[in-house]
């Protein structure tokens, strides 16, 4: 009855963690961290990105060894050398980036996480079984590729639960799913808690930890700097023990939108991504100083309509009308020569040239809008101070503008890459996840920053998983859902709920949902 | 219509013609399944080719020449494993130079045996089913590499099909990261399925030296390790059809030969461009439909793997 808040007594300690020390070079990521988890409780482990809760868990599945430290798993010395050897000692986890294999069926990958799995026909089967039996239905047959990033998920659980853990580790495990399905999640998650089984939960959503963990630990900078039962707070109070410092919301200017600067309508392009979703007849426009804010389960045609927009992937001519005119058959620099610049999702690869300096990942957006050529040769001067300019208006944390692009931590190349097309006085600004992997203070410098460009009169189309993040920026509010755009309606006045039924509710999942 | 070519002759001869590429292709489909592009597969070969011809010939046995020859397949592609596995080269660079390396290696070893005759690789004795009519040359007629081929593209389907082996060697090959993630030793099964491949194409080689040609000339491969990767990709990384690819070059190989021995009224050298120009050709086919093909091929193939955390 744990997960109903009433207090159980005499639970029998599951797991100790006790001074476990992990560094690499140049950063220590766990120090002395200490922590104990009960059979049948569900502990939270928060903390920021970079915060070393991922190492933590990857301690206890075997992945990582400490440097120091031990511990005890069921009253006995737990060192799992590798992962195996945690799944035997009854450990399993569900991890972030989820370990599966698109390629193969719902069953080959179960087994590939199973020690001694069963024939694929018996297997096959208890799949079936198992997954009926916690509500989450699944076709063994089916090709991983082909599946939503909640069924996906849906996999992962299965994997871990046909092993009969006593311990279940999951790494951010909302982050791809909609409410809808979240709550399904929890449902599962509470009846595994309630037959014993000790979760191990990490997040940085706090409002889930309050609804769902019984403890919670909270690290910061590799070290525990709080204990909490996270019912008893207040999702601040966490949020500042997390990161350390008092938060304060993004400011946003009201005011009057201007003349439509971005037009999309009956947008249709196959996608040129293998298991990517094609878009189906997108409609919508952005005045200047607005912003849109596209919500959608991961893989639902987030990347395909980036590309669409930025011109990677072109369509017919008036299906993207920048200002009233046609762009949708132009390339990324025809569309941003007239003021459309677009930052993807993927920062190493994508946004950036992972070798290139910071001055040639400049120059390589910049050199259209902003002059950085003279007569087909390269002004290194004024390139070299667009680059800095960005480094400085954006709190680039970096030695100088010439390091490469890979050496950037997540956050910092996040920051780098938004700030070089903001800098760039554009008219319509495309972003696919903004945020993804920043720590909290450098996401709300940079939600900061488009609000600004938006107060400036630059229509802004930002593409993200995190709902808080589109309800705290956007105007207005679409999802993609299997490759279509819902009709945009105005944030004000919207429920969760009713967003979770914009992104497709839970996907595959109605039935049994109302059965439950 | 063809003059003097006989059908039943021409299936078993094809038969014959296409054991190095079958041998070779498919244990380059294995490798490519995990993951690794090992373009030295022509370098290999005639590894193979050369160390078997000297085994055979210094032991005076056909059976120790073969296993020669795969050893010799192996060790070079050694080279290549703890390169692009442990050193973290690039694949297709690693892979081209193995393949110029294998030549001239091959070459220099071969040098006292150029003009010697191998011991002779006898035809497996049926007895009486031989004599059946038409079956009994294009079934009962060969010798055991033959057979044995056949064999290995039946083992390696059923293996990557039906076994659990099979399965983690395919998932190393879709994803390293998540197979590590999930604990397999990804660096471990991409050295043996390496390995593998490298003595099967050097089992290949050694059909060449020994059976088709039978003695040493250097370059005696002549291309075959190239048509191997090709009907990797045409056969979509599955091993019956390789057998289908590794046949359709074989068959018009030894089609063009009879065709100049018939005395056909086309320049020989159309004819012998043929099977060459004919793969590209069913490889452009197989590759314009864009998606099924590349939808196929294993998702990590040639991208190193680093356990970085």
């Amino acid at each position: 009855m744990n997960a109903t808040g009433q207090p159980v007594p005499h639970r029998p300690e599951l797991l100790r963690v006790d001074g476990v020390t992990k560094a690499y070079p140049g950063v220590v990521a766990n120090s002395d961290v200490s922590f104990a988890i009960s059979e049948g409780e569900i502990h939270a482990l928060l903390g920021e990105n970079g915060a070393g809760k991922s190492t933590l868990v990857k301690m206890i599945y075997g992945l990582v060894k400490p440097d120091s430290g031990r511990m005890v798993f069921r009253g006995q010395t737990y060192q799992p050398s590798e992962p195996r050897a945690a799944r035997a000692a009854g450990v399993a986890m569900v991890f972030q980036h989820f370990s599966l294999f698109e390629a193969l069926n719902v069953a080959e990958n179960v087994a590939l996480g199973m020690e001694n799995p069963p024939p694929m026909k018996e297997l096959a089967s208890r799949i079936r079984a198992v997954s009926t039996e916690y509500g989450l239905p699944l076709d063994p047959s089916r090709m991983v590729g082909d599946l939503s990033a909640g069924e996906r998920q849906r996999v992962e659980i299965i994997r871990c639960l046909l092993q009969d853990p006593k311990l279940l580790i999951m790494d951010e495990p909302t982050s791809v799913l909609t409410p809808q399905e979240v709550d399904i999640l929890f449902r599962t998650l509470r009846q595994l808690a309630s037959e014993g089984t000790a979760i191990l939960y990490i997040s940085h959503k706090l409002e889930e930890i309050r609804s769902l963990c019984d403890e919670a630990t909270i690290l910061r900078r590799g070290r525990v700097v709080a204990t909490c039962t996270p019912r008893e707070r207040s999702a601040r109070e966490m949020a500042e023990l997390m990161v350390g410092a008092t938060l304060t919301p993004p400011a946003r200017a009201g005011g009057d939108k201007g003349a439509v600067a971005l037009e999309v309508a009956g947008l249709s392009v196959a996608s040129p991504i293998p298991f990517g979703t094609s878009l189906k007849d997108v409609s919508f426009a952005v005045r200047r100083g607005e912003v849109l804010g596209i919500a959608g389960v991961a893989g639902n045609g987030q990347d395909e309509l980036l590309l669409a927009l930025s011109g990677e992937l072109k369509s017919a001519s008036d299906a993207v009308k920048i200002d009233g005119i046609g762009f949708g058959d132009m390339g990324p620099n025809a569309r941003r020569r007239v003021g459309l610049v677009a930052a993807p999702e993927e920062r190493l690869g994508h946004a950036a040239a992972p070798d290139m300096s910071l001055v040639e990942n400049a120059l390589l957006s910049g050199v259209v809008r902003k002059g950085l050529t003279r007569a087909g040769f390269i002004d290194w001067t004024a390139t070299q101070d667009f680059a800095a300019r960005i480094v400085q208006a954006f709190d680039v944390r970096t030695p100088g503008t010439h390091v490469a692009a890979r050496a950037l931590s997540g956050g910092n190349l996040q920051k780098f890459v938004v700030g070089r097309e903001l800098s760039q006085s554009p008219s319509v600004i495309v972003i696919n996840q903004p945020t993804w992997g920043v720590d909290a203070a450098a996401a709300a410098a940079i939600r900061q920053a488009i609000l600004n460009r938006a107060a400036e009169g630059a229509a802004v189309v930002v593409i993200s998983q995190d709902l808080d993040e589109l309800l705290e920026i956007a105007d207005s509010f679409a999802a993609l859902n299997g490759g279509r755009l819902t009709k945009p309606r105005p944030v004000q006045g919207l429920t969760v709920e009713e967003i979770g039924l914009m992104m497709g509710g839970a996907h595959g999942m109605e039935v049994v949902h109302h059965g439950a | 219509m063809f003059g003097g070519i006989d059908p039943t002759l021409l299936i078993a001869s094809l038969m014959v013609a296409s054991v190095p590429i079958i041998l070779a292709a498919i244990g380059e489909l294995v490798v490519e399944r995990a993951g690794v592009l090992n373009l030295g597969v022509e370098g290999m070969m005639i590894m193979g080719a050369v160390c078997g011809f000297i085994a055979a010939v210094e032991t005076g046995s056909p059976v120790l020449g073969f296993v020669g020859g795969a050893a010799g397949g192996a060790a070079l592609s050694l080279i290549f494993a703890v390169l692009t596995q442990f050193l973290l080269a690039n694949q297709v660079a690693t892979g081209l130079a193995l393949t110029l390396f294998g030549l001239g290696l091959s070459s220099l070893l071969g040098q006292g045996y150029v003009g010697i005759k191998p011991p002779l690789t006898g035809v497996v004795p049926f007895g009486p089913l031989a004599d059946i009519p038409v079956l009994g040359k294009i079934v009962f007629g060969h010798d055991w590499v033959v057979y044995l081929s056949i064999a290995v593209v039946a083992a390696a389907w059923w293996v990557l099909k039906s076994t659990r082996m099979g399965l983690i060697l395919r998932a190393v090959g879709e994803s390293h990261d998540a197979a590590h993630a999930l604990g397999y030793k990804v660096r471990r099964i991409r050295m043996l399925a390496i390995l593998f491949g490298g003595g099967m194409a050097g089992l290949g080689g050694a059909y060449i030296s020994l059976v088709r040609v039978p003695q040493w000339t250097d370059g005696i491969t002549s291309g075959a390790g190239w048509i191997a990767l090709a009907i990797v990709v045409f056969a979509a990384w599955r091993p019956w059809r390789a057998l289908v690819g590794a046949y359709l070059f074989g068959g018009i190989t030894v089609l063009q030969l009879n065709l100049q021995a018939a005395g056909a009224r086309i320049p020989v050298e159309y004819l012998s461009s043929a099977p060459y120009l004919i793969t590209i050709l069913v490889l452009v086919i197989m590759s314009s439909g864009r998606g099924k093909a590349a939808l196929n091929a294993p998702a990590s193939l040639g991208q190193n793997f680093h356990a970085s955390r």
